[in-house]
């Protein structure tokens, strides 16, 4: 580097751009935080979607599955699974079914554990995804696969 | 032989230590789920996936900081010219942490995660349960009280000494980790605003704050290991730390593009991020730059070999890797996919796991009172061990970009009917994970040759 340039330019351009850039986020997130609300339709979220993603929680789903694509990569995407798996005409029911058949203990197949939940857990977890599946995030997954 | 300059530069040996020994947990745990990746149901039943993934995931990051608080107590109080303000807290922290680290890791392991869950009050703060986040409330104010404990020791220590650039911007880079860690009590019910504040944490920290102190600590083996004037090394830091800041924070926006969040993000992260790569760029022409100026032959080739690792390696896992899936258009097709786990596992070791082991390389022989660096024989062992590690690393990436692209293949780019589900998909990529599975050993040899190193002595003649 040129002798011209000194340590002391470098020193403010750091101090003057990480100032300027971290005043700039905190900017643009304080605005998406105000446009968030038409998008993420949290006038969805019922004390049952609220429960359900305390359930998600505990239990650490996202450590085998993604959701909207952040999470574990070694179980299927859920954050469509309600549109993948029958949406309103048919998911809590395949929900139901699915988290009460589990281990399915194939031989060699990955395996999802059973969460010993009762029907009033499984109703909530299914609303919490229900309610995922249907934020407003620009269009992903490319397909229902995720 | 004492070899410090500082007597209370000792405190970092039990850090390193301690590091290391996380560090091999984390492999094992790593490979069980490489296994599991391919044999399904291989310890399903004791050691589910979820398990091991959060044991692998946690063990990583408190290892890293464990590097981190060690290479502060032993970097800081050279540069500042004195000695640590407290030794005993830098001990005492030290048990508080391992204790909480070892409890915490047993739990995931002996009981249902929910039941942890239950066993730590979650509910009354509940933050556990997302990705990295794992760890109990009680454990995540434990970090807090340890975090403040060390930067108040090193805050001190700077306060009565010099401060250099390498100690502030160290010292920056360990308060803006702090800092953005409190983003995880942040659990707002809204899984759209939870995930946007969850990338403060993690975006923040590794591509924002703790360049910051990979930067200071490169700086730090460089000036030891090659004598170049402090200050044109200093210069190249700010430089390179600016650029890193100026790209990272607006670069976040490559998490908003799927999120409930206005459209704009695709633009601005797509932007930001592509620049990213350019703070890593320069850290390679920095360090490589530094070494041919050398104003002296160090004796620690293996320590001078690890600077210029960690440099190249960060450049390619969190520069190219990142760049490859960092525009709104491609990541469309690769979120979420083994293309994010590939860039994931270059990046994390290239950046972090590297340039800790730098410092430790550069630091343990004269911790250990050996001098400035240790025997030829042992040193050509380290070498082996830095080879093995990097190789096998750049394969395990190599095999999950190319399981990633046939995922997005198979999986994302057909329409509708068309396209393969998930677990189908996985079933055509049963090869890649096998072969991941086969770097990742060489990758658990190539960690036991390093380790082994620090036995070997030179031949009694
Ligand atoms: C140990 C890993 C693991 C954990 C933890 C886990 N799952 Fe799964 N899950 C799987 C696997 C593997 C599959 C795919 C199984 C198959 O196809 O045979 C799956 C499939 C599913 C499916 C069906 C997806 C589809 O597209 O058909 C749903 C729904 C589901 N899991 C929900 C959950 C919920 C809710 C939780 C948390 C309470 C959870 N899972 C926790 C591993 C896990
Ligand atoms: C050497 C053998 C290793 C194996 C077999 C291995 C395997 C794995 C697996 C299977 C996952 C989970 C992926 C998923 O969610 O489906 C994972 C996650 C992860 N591993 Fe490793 N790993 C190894 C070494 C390492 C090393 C050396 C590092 C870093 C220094 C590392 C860092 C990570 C990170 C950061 C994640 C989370 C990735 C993400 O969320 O995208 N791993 N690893
Ligand atoms: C050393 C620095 C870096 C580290 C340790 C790192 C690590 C990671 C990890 C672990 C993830 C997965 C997070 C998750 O689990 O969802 C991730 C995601 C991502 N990283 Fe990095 N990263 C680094 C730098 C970069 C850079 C410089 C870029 C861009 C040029 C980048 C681009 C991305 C993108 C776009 C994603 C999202 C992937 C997705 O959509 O699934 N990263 N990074
Ligand atoms: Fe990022």
């Amino acid at each position: 580097m040129s002798e011209s340039f000194t340590k002391g330019m470098a020193r403010n351009i750091y101090y003057g751009g990480s100032v300027f850039f971290l005043l700039m986020l905190l900017a643009l997130t304080f605005h998406t935080t105000k446009e968030m609300p038409k998008r993420d339709h949290r006038e969805n979220i019922t004390e049952s979607v609220e429960r359900g993603k305390m359930l998600w929680e505990v239990n650490n789903c996202v450590g085998c599955h993604s959701l909207i694509g952040e999470g574990a990569y070694f179980a299927p995407e859920l954050g469509n699974v309600y549109v993948r798996r029958g949406g309103e005409a048919g998911f809590k029911a395949f929900f139901k079914g699915w988290m009460n058949a589990q281990p399915l203990n194939i031989p060699g197949r990955r395996q999802m554990p059973n969460f010993h939940l009762n029907d009033q857990e499984i109703d909530d977890l299914a609303e919490f995804l229900k309610f995922t599946a249907e934020m407003d995030v620009n269009g992903w997954p490319p397909n229902d696969e995720g | 032989m004492n070899t410090l300059k500082y007597q209370s530069q000792a405190v970092a040996k039990p850090y390193f230590i301690f590091a290391m020994i996380l560090f091999v947990g984390q492999i094992l745990f790593g490979l069980i789920m490489g296994l599991q990746y391919v044999v399904g149901d291989f310890l399903a039943g004791a050691i589910p996936f979820n398990v091991a993934r959060m044991v692998h995931t946690n063990l990583l990051i408190v290892w890293l900081l464990f590097g981190f608080m060690g290479a502060a107590y032993y970097l800081v109080p050279e540069e500042a010219e004195t000695e640590l303000y407290s030794p005993k807290l830098a001990i005492i922290l030290f048990w508080v942490f391992a204790a909480a680290g070892v409890l915490t890791i047993l739990g995931y392991l002996l009981v249902p995660y929910s039941t942890l869950a239950d066993l730590t009050f979650n509910e009354l703060l509940p933050t556990m349960g997302r990705e990295f986040l794992e760890q109990p409330t009680i454990t995540k104010i434990g970090i807090v009280i340890v975090a403040l404990g060390f930067l108040f020791n090193l805050g001190m220590t700077i306060l009565k000494g010099r401060k250099t650039a390498i100690n502030m911007v160290l010292l920056t880079g360990l308060i803006g980790l702090a800092v953005f860690f409190l983003f995880a009590f942040y659990n707002p019910a809204n899984i759209a605003l939870d995930k946007y504040f969850w990338w403060f944490v993690v975006h923040l920290w590794v591509e924002g704050v703790w360049e910051l102190i990979m930067g200071a600590i490169l700086a730090y083996v460089l000036i030891k290991v090659t004598g170049v004037d402090r200050e044109v090394i200093e210069k190249w830091l700010y430089v390179i730390i600016a650029m890193a800041l100026i790209t990272g924070l607006l670069g976040t926006g490559h998490h908003f593009y799927w999120l409930a969040t206005p459209e704009y993000w695709q633009w601005i992260g797509s932007i930001f991020s592509a620049l990213e790569p350019l703070p890593f760029f320069a850290m390679v022409l920095y360090a490589f730059n530094m070494v041919n100026r050398r104003r002296r032959e160090h004796p620690n080739k293996a320590a001078t070999l690890w600077a210029l690792g960690t440099a190249v390696m960060a450049f390619l896992g969190a520069g190219v890797w990142g760049f490859l899936h960092t525009l709104a258009p491609v990541n469309y097709y690769t979120h979420g996919s083994q293309i994010t786990a590939a860039h994931g596992h270059m990046a994390f070791y290239g950046a972090y796991a590297m340039i800790v082991m730098t410092i430790i390389s550069y630091a343990m022989p004269k911790l250990r009172g050996i001098g400035e660096a240790n025997c030829n024989r042992a040193q050509v062992v380290e070498m082996w061990g830095f080879w093995l590690m990097t190789v096998a690393m750049v394969f395990i990436t190599l095999f999950l970009t190319g399981a990633g692209v046939l995922q997005v293949w198979l999986q994302r780019l057909p329409e509708n009917g068309e396209a393969l589900s998930f677990m189908a998909t996985q079933d055509k990529l049963t090869i890649f994970y096998w072969l991941r599975e086969i770097a990742g050993v060489v990758f658990l040899l190539g960690l036991f040759a390093y380790l082994a190193s620090f036995w070997v002595k030179e031949k009694q003649a």
